[in-house]
């Protein structure tokens, strides 16, 4: 066993007391019971009154979440495109689909947040609120790490294009500036409005130069006296290089330029150009990338990782990937200065910077209250063939693992348990086993459910599933006097014992009642009739019948006949066939008919000769 | 068959059914009901697609349907029918029978009327009930008639307490679905591949007709009539195969068309352009078939159309009712046509007839068009109603489309 990653987490049940009374557990797929036993050492005269109650104890509670059944519907529809995309296909096109299913697992992420949240703000009890509310925060974490390990592992960026995207991963998540804009801009006199500057401090930590541009031009026409110093600011702004995706300059071009630009900027500092106005020179330290100057913008910056892009932006924009863990683990020390320690996010972030997958998906498995994130995560991670040389100490690869405990989570809600199938599906080593453990335990409450879960094991071969299942509802109809329904799905499991118990009911009945029911079954069982020898006595009596009913009388005889020497009739029926053979004995016929009749009475006198000599050899021995 | 939205709904979707518009009505369908099934707790909800005020950026109404009001349902909501503008009535899988009245001052929904033991099984040689799923409703007011696994066939009044009429052990097998043949004639379908009728006038227990898929007694799943020609039946079965039926002659189905590849859940004429067929799937597929053989250049059009979707496949028909099947291998992704000549003069001689009993293969054309972009798990439930279809399936998502033949 490897070490612990952390202390378990207690989840105390209400109600159990485990100081006074001993617990019992059993574990089950995806849920353990657990109750209090009357077992006690000390004392056994004495019988404390113990909790009634069995209790379940579920694992993936999310999945019991009415917001989140969306996420896992929607998202089990990407993971089968995802599983079906060609193996084939190599190279961009096959970077670019994984690229494009990574954004379809994330927009469906957002699209639950936004929910939530939606539903966070209607909730009329406070409590209520709150866990919508926490809920939505870790959707947003989620779709955090999601987006940083697209761009990392999934997208692979290369030094300068790599800090355009972190640059829109970090305004996608730090997005209160888009309020505060609107609120600016909405206001009489945006230059004096008392969150002006912030505004455009943000706005410059995000790298979006040409809104913080058309900012500065508002304060210009307001106060004319500081309008020099902002035209300068404005054009440092205007001219600082970036890389935009259609520009075919090289890095190192561009590295030049900015080197160039850096020491402009360099110099109006040294100048105090912008000594008259705080707020433009604390502007243009940000700007040089100073990290004391970004430091004191913490409140703005609001996160470390924001910290850490900005740094970069502003003073190496060219960064290598294989740099980025320096940065920042040292923005990380840098952020938070000793005051705090690193939560659970912080370290998964940290470890994608490092390119370390295995530990954010560790550290996530642990933070977070479901698998879907980490068996989906890892799951397209594979894809991107980034996982192959993993393989855990205990049953199949880390991401067959995480799929099968997702999938047994599915399996152990009331109404998931369809999504769980196509999991499995996609586990080759140990995906079969599970799926045959979890498909049994459905409850089969209506024939129609039972067809949807027959449907399931057909299609996969699943042979002992399929006789199970329908020797279950032939039981069950057998016990609801449905002799019909009974045999049918007899037929349908190829259980011969079974059928021929149903097919001996019938003909007690018929001995008792002296006609036949279910009739629109048994004349037309067609084939079927060969499963077993008394269900072919069946059919073939019952056809007798129609023969006779239809005063076919010769056929009717030497079906009766063959009835009779075939030796397929059981031997209480023998009785029932000699009296139905009597009025055909009787019949003045053809020839033909008569050949028969003298059968039959040699056939049936040589019988009862038969069971006389029996009956009195056994009537010496006793 | 550009915008089909989809909205993904929290509970498994079993069925779905368009409000019929008042007699008259020029308005195209804006509400429907749909039922849940295999949840904790199970629900009747009617959702509305017509606009709320908003209007989208392009001037057109927003395409999500939003939902108006639910209720509680107890068990599997197994099938469900509008009784009349107001009413539903539902079939669960605890063998009761419920009718919901929706009222649109408030919107809201309530019990209105509940018959709880319709049906039920009957131990061997003991009076002892145990409920029994009722697998199939059919509504022609003030008529109910209910089917279901016990096999029994029970005719409700709405305005009466108990069933008027009810046939016990009816059929030896279950009873999957049943429908109005015309009025005291109704059809049901069973588990052993049986389409049988009968006839209310006629007291005793015994069907009037029986028709039968041969050979295999594969179970038939759903049916439905032709609006007009009330001899042609539709039938869906176990093994995706879509069966027509002309009741008036025969004990065999006119013609078999290999279609899905999974149970087929769900037939339906379109009510007012019964050219078009549509069915759904345990595979996860919707289909529309166009029998509609007048314009030749329309095929044309249709045939482009069908190139953009993922996967109609070909069905091929194969069978008139003297000859035994003969299955031909499935055709291409979207070849669609099974007629190698056209003859126009002939279809319009035919067209008297219906298109679904022609039984010449070089004159019939049907094209398939799949409606869903892609599969996975099955969809349920369908309906039709003037240029509107709403499916619903077991991946929690409803799609809803208004612009069926654009």
């Amino acid at each position: 066993m490897e070490e612990l990653d952390g202390e378990p987490t207690v989840t105390l049940i209400p109600g159990v007391n485990s100081k006074k009374n001993q617990m019992y557990f059993d574990w089950g797929p995806g849920e353990m019971l657990v109750c209090e036993t009357s077992f006690n050492k000390k004392e056994k005269s004495e019988m404390v009154p113990s909790c009634p109650f069995i209790y379940i104890i579920r694992k993936d509670v999310d999945v019991y979440s009415q917001i989140l059944r969306k996420l896992f519907n929607e998202s089990h529809g990407i993971f089968l495109g995802l599983q079906r995309i060609d193996e084939e296909l190599t190279g961009k096109s096959r970077k670019s689909q994984l690229v494009r299913v990574s954004k379809n697992y994330r927009s469906v992420i957002r699209a639950c947040m936004e929910e939530m949240h939606q539903v966070a703000i209607a909730a009329k009890d406070p409590a209520n609120g709150r866990q919508f509310s926490s809920q939505v925060s870790i959707l947003s974490a989620m779709e955090l790490i999601w987006n940083l390990c697209e761009i990392l592992f999934i997208e692979v960026a290369p030094a300068g294009p790599l800090l355009l995207h972190l640059l829109d991963w970090v305004r996608l998540h730090v997005c209160e500036v888009d309020s505060l804009s609107a609120d600016v801009l909405g206001s009489e006199n945006p230059s004096k409005h008392d969150s002006f500057w912030n505004l455009v401090t943000i706005l410059v930590l995000q790298g979006r130069l040409d809104e913080a541009r058309q900012m500065l031009s508002k304060e210009a026409d307001a106060s004319p006296a500081s309008a020099g110093i902002c035209r300068i600011m404005g054009d440092l702004m205007r001219t600082m290089p970036i890389l935009s995706p259609g520009n075919t300059q090289t890095l190192t071009e561009l590295e030049l330029k900015w080197q160039h630009w850096h020491e402009e900027c360099e110099r109006y500092l040294q100048d105090s150009t912008f000594a008259t106005s705080p707020h433009l020179e604390s502007l243009l330290k940000i700007m040089l990338g100073d990290e004391a100057a970004l430091l004191e913008q913490k409140e703005l910056l609001s996160n470390w990782y924001h910290f850490l892009v900005t740094r970069l932006l502003y003073s190496n924009p060219t960064v290598k990937p294989i740099d980025l863990h320096y940065y920042a683990q040292s923005s990380l020390d840098l952020f938070l200065g000793g005051e705090s320690s690193p939560e659970p996010l912080d370290n998964i972030l940290l470890a994608a910077f490092e390119f370390d997958i295995h530990q954010v998906i560790k550290e996530c498995s642990i933070a977070l209250s479901n698998w879907w994130f980490v068996a989906h995560l890892t799951d397209l991670l594979d894809h991107c063939k980034l996982l192959q040389s993993h393989n855990l100490y205990f049953g199949s690869n880390m991401r067959e693992f995480l799929l099968l405990e997702y999938a047994s989570g599915l399996f152990a809600h009331p109404s998931l348990w369809q999504l769980g199938v196509d999991y499995f599906d996609y586990c080759p080593e140990l995906g079969r086993v599970s799926l045959e453990l979890h498909i049994e335990r459905i409850p089969l409450n209506t024939e129609q459910k039972a067809l949807k879960v027959l449907r399931i094991c057909e299609q996969r071969q699943m042979t002992e599933q399929v006789r199970s299942i329908c020797k279950i509802l032939a039981m069950k109809a057998v016990r609801n006097n449905r002799l019909g329904s009974a045999l049918s799905w007899s037929i349908r499991a190829k259980d011969a014992a079974f059928a021929t118990l149903v097919s001996d009911r019938f003909l007690r009945d018929y001995c008792e009642r002296g006609c036949f029911s279910d009739l629109d079954l048994i004349d037309n069982l067609g084939p079927a009739m060969m499963l077993s020898d008394r269900l072919t006595f069946l059919g073939k009596y019952r056809e007798f019948h129609r023969m006779y009913g239809e005063k076919r009388f010769a056929d009717a005889a030497s079906l009766l006949l063959s009835l009779m020497t075939s030796r397929i009739a059981p031997r209480s029926f023998w009785m029932t066939l000699l009296t139905d053979a009597l009025p055909l004995l009787e019949q003045k016929q053809d020839d033909d008919i008569e050949t028969t009749k003298v059968e039959m009475l040699r056939l049936s006198l040589a019988r009862n000769l038969a069971r006389a000599i029996i009956r009195e050899g056994s009537l010496e021995g006793s | 068959m550009e915008e089909i939205y989809a909205k993904f709904v929290s509970q498994k979707i079993s069925k779905t059914r368009w409000r019929p518009l008042p007699p008259g009505s020029l308005q195209t369908a804006e509400t429907f009901a749909t039922g849940s099934w295999d949840n904790e707790e199970n629900y009747i909800s009617l959702w509305s697609i017509g606009d709320f005020g908003n209007l989208d950026s392009d001037g057109g109404f927003e395409g999500d349907h939003q939902l108006l009001c639910d209720i509680r349902h107890h068990g599997d909501v197994m099938d469900l029918q509008f009784f009349d503008q107001e009413r539903i009535v539902a079939a669960s899988s605890t063998g009761c029978v419920t009718v919901f009245l929706h009222h649109p001052n408030n919107q809201t929904l309530s019990v209105n009327q509940q018959w709880t033991t319709a049906h039920y099984h009957t131990g061997p040689g003991s009076p002892s009930y145990s409920s029994a799923p009722c697998t199939g409703v059919v509504c022609n007011n003030p008529e109910i008639v209910t089917v279901g696994e016990d096999g029994r066939i029970n005719l409700f009044r709405a305005d009466h307490k108990e069933a008027v009429r009810t046939i016990d052990n009816a059929d030896s097998s279950t009873l999957h679905a049943v429908t109005f043949l015309r009025t005291p004639e109704i059809l049901t379908v069973n588990s052993i591949g049986q389409l049988k009728i009968w006839d209310f006038r006629q007291q005793g227990n015994e069907p009037s007709q029986i028709l039968s898929l041969t050979g295999d007694r594969v179970p038939l799943h759903c049916v439905d009539r032709h609006p007009n020609q009330q001899h042609v039946v539709a039938t869906g079965g176990q093994d995706g195969m879509l069966s027509i039926w002309d009741v008036r002659q025969g004990t065999m189905p006119v013609s078999l068309l290999k279609a899905h590849e999974a149970e087929m859940w769900e037939v339906h004429f379109h009510p007012s352009n019964p050219e078009h067929l549509f069915t759904c799937s345990e595979d996860g597929s919707l289909w529309h078939w166009d029998a509609s053989t007048d314009v030749p250049e329309k095929s044309s059009l249709f045939h482009q159309e069908m190139s953009s979707h993922y996967a109609a496949q070909a069905a091929l028909k194969l069978l008139s009712s003297s000859n035994l099947p003969a299955w031909a291998s499935r055709g291409g992704r979207s070849s669609t046509f099974l007629s190698h000549s056209i003859s126009n003069q002939a279809n319009v001689h035919q067209s008297v007839i219906s298109s679904w009993l022609s039984t010449d293969p070089a004159k019939d054309r049907i094209e398939i068009t799949s409606l869903l972009p892609s599969r996975s798990l099955s969809v349920n439930t369908l309906d039709v109603l003037g240029p509107c279809l709403v499916c619903g399936t077991d991946a929690e998502a409803i799609y809803v489309t208004r612009h069926l033949f654009s």
